[in-house]
């Protein structure tokens, strides 16, 4: 029956389109869990924040009267990975540098706090109703027959599998070759050993929240380009799937992050083409509770050995 | 030293200025299915240029700043006196009575708007008051509390419309549902550390309003369910005439009818909701397992050293803790009297955990005291109330820097060696 397999083709390419930019998102969570142990709880809203950057430097350089499409995504990725990048880093000078080494509730708490000041921000900012930008990006190609039902494949879709395709690419250099990234290494194996043999760490711990918040970013400017419409409130639940993406995957590990994006993300598609749309959410955490329960170390995570 | 801090002030106020610009100092406007842009205004801009002014100077000047806050004469130290005798059980006591005599009296003194909003204080106190259990007790970090309210509410709200019960019954009912979905999550989730617990529980938090938005068949959806009956006293109903086969309240005692008196009913029934969820708690704070919920937030190695359950015990603070929240919501579905989803979202949860927070972990007279604040200020400064949530935010990151021990800290018992 090859209908219901185009349609089957069709839910995988959207689930792994959606799936690539969780997997960005959830890199943030999992490093900075993976040095500092905690989670950043604001780290949905730095990806809001990076959807709004772009719509906003897309409507500007379109104003001054830029037509030029590639132009105007470039500068959209650079300009909005910059202002979030910032963003990280006063999120980790304000609500986890003061409060490190305390109760672990306590940056948690402080992050939770920050994501609710970050998401009023933004809609004293920008207003709280959507808004929608006609797609800059039209058209793809067709899989299957011409005649009849197929699945298709957008340029928009192709540009949000190259662009995760490349940024993870340039991230495992970064980690596995660069001195900065063998300095971050050292600081998830032990952090107090890293401090004695001479590492800057709060530079360190503050370059993991700017690559988070910088990945971030570019998951925000993707997927607000791929939906079209943005508000204040999509940070949250982004946030969420993110986690539970990152958990899925063991959390601490960059290729579980990958690995866990993308599992959800068909799981998503999946669930919202052959059952209902409004339940996508619930199998979601549903499944992270399943994980968590049969294996809460995650399918690529090493279990955690309790210390003393 | 000005001239070494020079370099992070310019940092500092350029990361303000890269903070905020775009992102404030322009506005998206939607016009049609275009999108343009309107620069937000003077005053948005000097707001900027203020705030990067104000961290430029802050961080030029943070080491005389410093040094200024150090040489600055302390609050006065509360007499040694007065504090000793803060610690006799008699004058504390004392304390308590007169809190809960004015408690009581406080709907024969206060208007009708007065103790509306004092029966509002009363359901966050027992929200802060459960949650305490869970967050500040056993040291569980639980972000979907408000699910078990939401359990609460809707199984009464459910049950009096499929089953016409009661507001006791299902005040109890309400209770036991609520307790049943906290054993039943909190068993596969239990064995997790602290900081996934508090994401699986949000999750939680969430599938609980996207289920009852979509089971549009039992819970209405979106729309609602309306006319959940009202507490009745003794069978004894609070309207103008009593419904078939029942007696209203001035009938029986012989006085006329006045709305006030409904108000003035829900509000003691808080009141005395809420007594007895302090005297239950601070009864099984004395018994083993309320030692072990503390022992356990300490150190859960120690704990399992000394043949301590971590499970067991930490499962059964959740139920406990969701069981009053599910009190909670039956009382709120009783006094609203109509029910939405809109109710129980993750921002409710936010705002019991800045109670418990703000209060001070563990301390009960902490959560009472911050449930008051958190309620009668946001009532007070209606102006505010587009930054109400800007100003929350910021108040929870503030509060965990400057004081992460809360308002007032509990005073744990404790024993120590003399040298």
């Amino acid at each position: 029956m090859p209908e219901s397999l185009y349609y089957f083709i069709q839910q995988l390419l959207n689930g792994l389109t959606v799936g690539s930019t969780y997997a960005l998102i959830a890199i943030g969570y999992t490093m900075v869990y993976g040095i500092i142990g905690m989670i950043n709880f604001a780290h949905g809203e730095i990806y809001m924040i990076g959807s709004y950057i772009a719509f906003i430097v897309i409507a500007a350089l379109a104003m001054f009267g830029i037509e030029s499409v590639p132009l105007l995504i470039f500068a959209a990725f650079v300009i909005s990975m910059v202002v979030t990048s910032a963003y990280g880093y006063s999120i980790e000078r304000v609500a986890y540098r003061p409060l490190r080494g305390g109760n672990r509730l306590i940056p948690l708490i402080s992050a939770i706090g920050m994501s609710i000041f970050l998401q009023n921000l933004v809609r004293i900012a920008q207003g709280s109703r959507d808004i929608a930008m006609p797609s800059l990006i039209t058209g793809g190609i067709d899989i299957g027959p011409q005649d009849a039902f197929h699945a298709s494949l957008s340029y928009m879709q192709m540009i949000i599998f190259a662009v995760t395709l490349v940024s993870m690419v340039l991230l495992t250099l970064f980690i596995s070759r660069s001195r900065m990234g063998r300095a971050c290494r050292a600081c998830a194996e032990d952090l107090k050993m890293t401090n004695l043999l001479g590492i800057n760490t709060n530079g360190i711990i503050a370059l993991t929240f700017v690559i988070g918040a910088a990945l971030a970013a570019i998951a925000g400017v993707l997927l607000g380009m791929y939906y079209g419409v943005i508000n204040p409130y999509i940070g949250f639940m982004a946030g969420l799937k993110a986690f539970t993406a990152a958990v899925l995957g063991g959390i601490g590990s960059i290729p579980g992050a990958v690995l866990g994006g993308l599992l959800l993300g068909v799981t998503e598609a999946i669930t919202a083409g052959y059952f209902s749309t409004e339940y996508k959410d619930v199998v979601a955490f549903g499944l992270l509770i399943l994980i968590l329960l049969f294996r809460p170390s995650g399918i690529l995570g090493r279990p955690e050995v309790e210390k003393v | 030293m000005i001239r070494a801090n020079l370099k992070p002030a310019v940092i500092s106020a350029v990361v303000v200025v890269v903070l905020s610009g775009l992102l404030m100092g322009v506005r998206l406007d939607q016009d049609g299915t275009n999108l343009s842009l309107v620069g937000a205004g003077p005053d948005v801009y000097w707001k900027i240029a203020i705030a990067a002014t104000f961290i430029f100077f802050y961080n030029l000047f943070r080491d005389h700043l410093a040094r200024l806050w150090q040489s600055m004469p302390g609050m006065p130290k509360t007499p040694t006196q007065l504090v000793e005798a803060s610690k006799k059980p008699v004058l504390r006591q004392l304390f308590w009575c007169f809190l809960i005599a004015l408690a009581i009296l406080w709907p024969f003194i206060s208007n009708r708007g007065g103790t509306d909003l004092a029966t509002l204080v009363l359901i966050y106190v027992m929200l802060g008051l459960g949650l305490n259990i869970v967050v500040g007790l056993a040291g569980l970090l639980d972000l979907g509390y408000v699910g078990f309210y939401a359990v609460g509410a809707y199984g009464y709200a459910l049950l009096a419309m499929y089953f016409d019960i009661g507001f006791w019954t299902g005040l109890i009912s309400a209770g036991l549902l609520a307790a049943l979905f906290g054993f039943l999550l909190g068993f596969p989730v239990l064995r997790l550390r602290g900081d996934y617990l508090a994401i699986v529980t949000l999750g939680f938090g969430e599938i609980i309003r996207i289920l009852l938005n979509n089971m549009t068949w039992l819970t209405n959806g979106p729309n609602g369910i309306g006319g959940i009956p009202k507490p009745t006293l003794f069978g004894l109903e609070f309207s103008r005439k009593a419904s078939e086969g029942m007696q209203s309240f001035h009938d029986f005692v012989g006085i006329d009818y006045s709305s006030e008196h409904r108000v003035m009913f829900l509000y003691l029934l808080a009141l005395l909701l809420v007594l007895i969820t302090l005297f239950v708690i601070n009864r099984l704070l004395r018994m083993p397992i309320g030692r072990a919920w503390e022992a356990l937030r300490e150190d859960e190695i120690a704990c399992r050293a000394l043949g301590i359950n971590p499970t067991a015990v930490k499962l059964s603070a959740f139920t406990i803790g969701a069981s009053f929240a599910g009190f909670a919501g039956c009382f709120f579905a009783a006094r609203q009297g109509f029910i939405s989803p809109e109710s129980f979202t993750f921002i409710e949860s936010a705002i019991i955990l800045a109670i418990v927070v703000l209060g001070g972990m563990g301390s009960q007279i902490g959560v009472i005291l911050a449930a008051i604040i958190m309620t009668i200020l946001p009532e007070m400064a209606r102006e505010f109330n587009e930054y109400r949530m800007l100003l929350f935010g910021l108040m929870m990151v503030l509060m965990m820097i400057w004081r992460p021990q809360g308002l007032l800290p509990m005073n744990r018992p404790h024993l120590e060696l003399r040298t």
